[in-house]
């Protein structure tokens, strides 16, 4: 902050600015012109939406950036840090959402006559369910991987966040989209393709926030002071390019009327299901996988104050992932029309997929080398490692049930449900609260959390959540797996459905208990960081500390 | 149509991807470039402003 120069001129009404301004204010005239035509309620109740979000949006944001008295809000002596506090703030607030109906549908499983309710649809478990997922997955997930990746560009490419105002259009943009689906879920607007259920106008809105959001990244790393492009970097990147890839091409698809909600996928048949299934692993792969392993590379070095254990290693760790990722998704297709040899190629890429995933796990738990103290004085480092480890249990785990022997078993059953909450509240759950933990102090400029006494009850609460949650959905998975395939002495079945259905009945109420656990945890997390933001009890005297990070080692000041 | 792209993808369509990783894997592993990645390890540890040196 030493050399930084007040603008003499005020900014005034900058090209960025002008160009967001025009895009959502056509986009608004266009949501109008649907809104009088619209051929069906669900698309005029969206068409409206879009029309007032992106009218107050244009206002809102318009009045911000007005640079009022000589403030320039695109000042490049500083980091873009105010858009990581709103990212860390949609997060949190996401997240909740996201396990409250979470927690919400599991007790429908439990207790279906409890929330019954036929004149209200909407809160059917069908409509409910896509809710949970993509609140956790593209709300939660999707917001820590904006705000993490604006955070970690610009420190480690010594830049400013490149484009003024359109960073500001992702963030509004991808929460506008969110709205949309979610929404539109509530209402029975669905395309029935899993994680990629909103329809056409949802999915054309997204691609232009993505391809925006490609830019400002792309941007940021061409003006950028540093010479390397740092790991994490590179991760993100993949991150963004993949997702781009795999939305455009699993949602091609033709409206049956521009002014309607319905829309007929351009694939069919079997072709369908193997665009999906390569959709929805690589969204696994590179959503849920490369985008978090780059908050890794980066918040786990600068937490503990030490360099990535092998920098080598997450260059190979990094190029095997693309290399092979991509191929492993006709795995979730075992025993269907798809040909046989598809299958498996599926099964030989996603067990190859083992040695590139433990490679890395490996690599950011020995980051820690010189510092496992940090283990057992720190619940904020605890609760990265131990995202570590579910990380290696669920990568461990899933080429295992992607050979077609497992798979047979566990597909279709609860175990299914366990693996991918091993992943999603251990892995991505875990290393989320991380970085948010350590965002919040670094960008309130706070001395250190409101309470690590709270961090200790979220890690433990949380902890117990996971291991209640999964252990219950491993015993049912097996369990029905096997009754499915049990056959008495004269060939018939041995059990009917609903039996069962009341073999599990037990574990369906232990797993509320854990998702209960699991959603205390980030509420007492929610209140920990507000605190925090508020400079309140350990987080008083900030001026104190520099701006980012706890302790740094004096040889790595910067020289002036 | 379907016979050409897939002798292509399983022959020089495979064979590129390997080559293409062999060399990240060279870059990866080349001893001059030790010190790059050396310092690129400890990236995230430095503190610097936008506009500092």
């Amino acid at each position: 902050m030493s050399s930084h120069v007040t603008p003499t001129e005020k900014p005034g009404w900058g090209f960025s600015i002008g160009t967001v301004s025009l895009l959502v204010g056509a986009v608004a005239l266009g949501a109008l012109v649907i809104a009088a035509n619209a051929a069906d309620p669900m698309m005029a109740a969206h068409a409206w939406l879009f029309f007032f979000l992106t009218v107050g949006g244009l206002l809102v944001t318009g009045l911000w950036a007005g640079a009022r008295n000589g403030r320039n809000p695109f000042d490049p002596a500083f980091y873009e840090d105010t858009i990581v506090k709103f990212g860390v703030a949609a997060s949190m607030f996401w997240g909740i959402a996201g396990f409250l109906v979470g927690l919400i549908i599991a007790l429908q499983l439990s207790f279906p006559g409890l929330f019954y309710f036929p004149e209200l649809g909407w809160t059917n478990f069908g409509r409910l369910r896509p809710l949970h997922t993509s609140a956790v997955i593209f709300a939660f997930g999707g917001n820590v991987l904006i705000a993490t990746s604006f955070y970690v560009v610009q420190r480690t490419c010594r830049t400013r966040l490149a484009g003024g105002m359109w960073p500001w259009f992702v963030f509004w943009g991808y929460n506008l989209f969110i709205v949309i689906a979610g929404t539109g879920y509530l209402l029975g607007v669905t395309q029935s393709k899993e994680y990629a259920e909103p329809e056409w106008y949802a999915d054309l809105w997204l691609t232009i926030v993505w391809v925006a959001y490609l830019l400002v990244f792309l941007g940021t790393l061409w003006k950028r002071k540093e010479p390397h492009i740092y790991v994490a970097n590179w991760f993100y990147l993949s991150f963004i390019v993949t997702i781009a890839m795999l939305h455009i091409v699993n949602n091609l698809s033709i409206p049956v009327t521009l002014t309607g909600s319905k829309s007929y996928q351009l694939f069919g048949g079997v072709q369908d299901a193997l665009t999906q299934w390569w959709y929805g692993h690589n969204a696994v792969g590179f959503f849920l996988t490369t985008g978090f392993l780059a908050i890794m590379y980066y918040f786990i070095p600068k937490k503990v104050n030490r360099p990535v254990y092998s920098y080598r290693l997450s260059i190979v760790h990094f190029w095997s992932l693309i290399f092979i990722y991509i191929w492993a998704g006709p795995h979730h297709l075992h025993y269907t029309a798809l040909p046989q040899w598809a299958q498996t190629l599926g099964m030989v890429f996603s067990i190859m997929l083992w040695m590139p995933s433990w490679g890395g796990m490996i690599n950011g738990v020995m980051t820690l080398s010189g510092a496992w103290d940090k283990l057992r004085t720190d619940p904020v480092v605890r609760m990265m490692i131990v995202a570590l480890a579910f990380y290696g249990m669920s990568t461990f785990e899933g080429p295992l049930m992607s050979v077609r022997a497992v798979n047979s078993l566990s597909h279709y059953t609860e175990w299914g449900i366990a693996h991918v909450h091993s992943g999603s509240m251990g892995w991505v759950g875990f290393i989320s609260f991380g970085a948010l933990y350590c965002l919040t102090p670094w960008l309130w400029k706070r001395k250190a959390l409101f309470s690590t006494a709270l961090v200790e009850w979220h890690f433990w609460l949380a902890t117990l959540g996971i291991l209640f949650y999964i252990v219950a959905m491993y015993v049912a998975g097996i369990t029905e797996g096997f009754m499915w395939r049990a056959y008495n002495e004269f060939g018939f079945l041995e059990y009917s459905f609903i039996e069962t259905v009341k073999a599990k009945h037990i574990m369906y109420i232990i797993r509320v208990t854990g998702g209960a656990l699991y959603l205390i945890g980030a509420l007492i997390m929610a209140y920990n960081l507000v605190r925090t933001a508020l400079g309140h009890g350990e987080a008083r005297d900030a001026e104190a500390v520099p701006a980012q990070g706890p302790a740094q080692s004096p040889a790595l000041q910067p020289a002036e | 149509m379907y016979t050409t792209l897939s002798s292509f993808a399983q022959t020089w369509g495979l064979g590129l991807f390997i080559m293409m990783f062999l060399v990240a894997l060279v870059y990866a592993l080349w001893p001059a470039n030790s010190e790059t990645f050396r310092k690129a390890a400890h990236q995230p540890l430095v503190d610097k402003d936008p506009l500092d040196d």
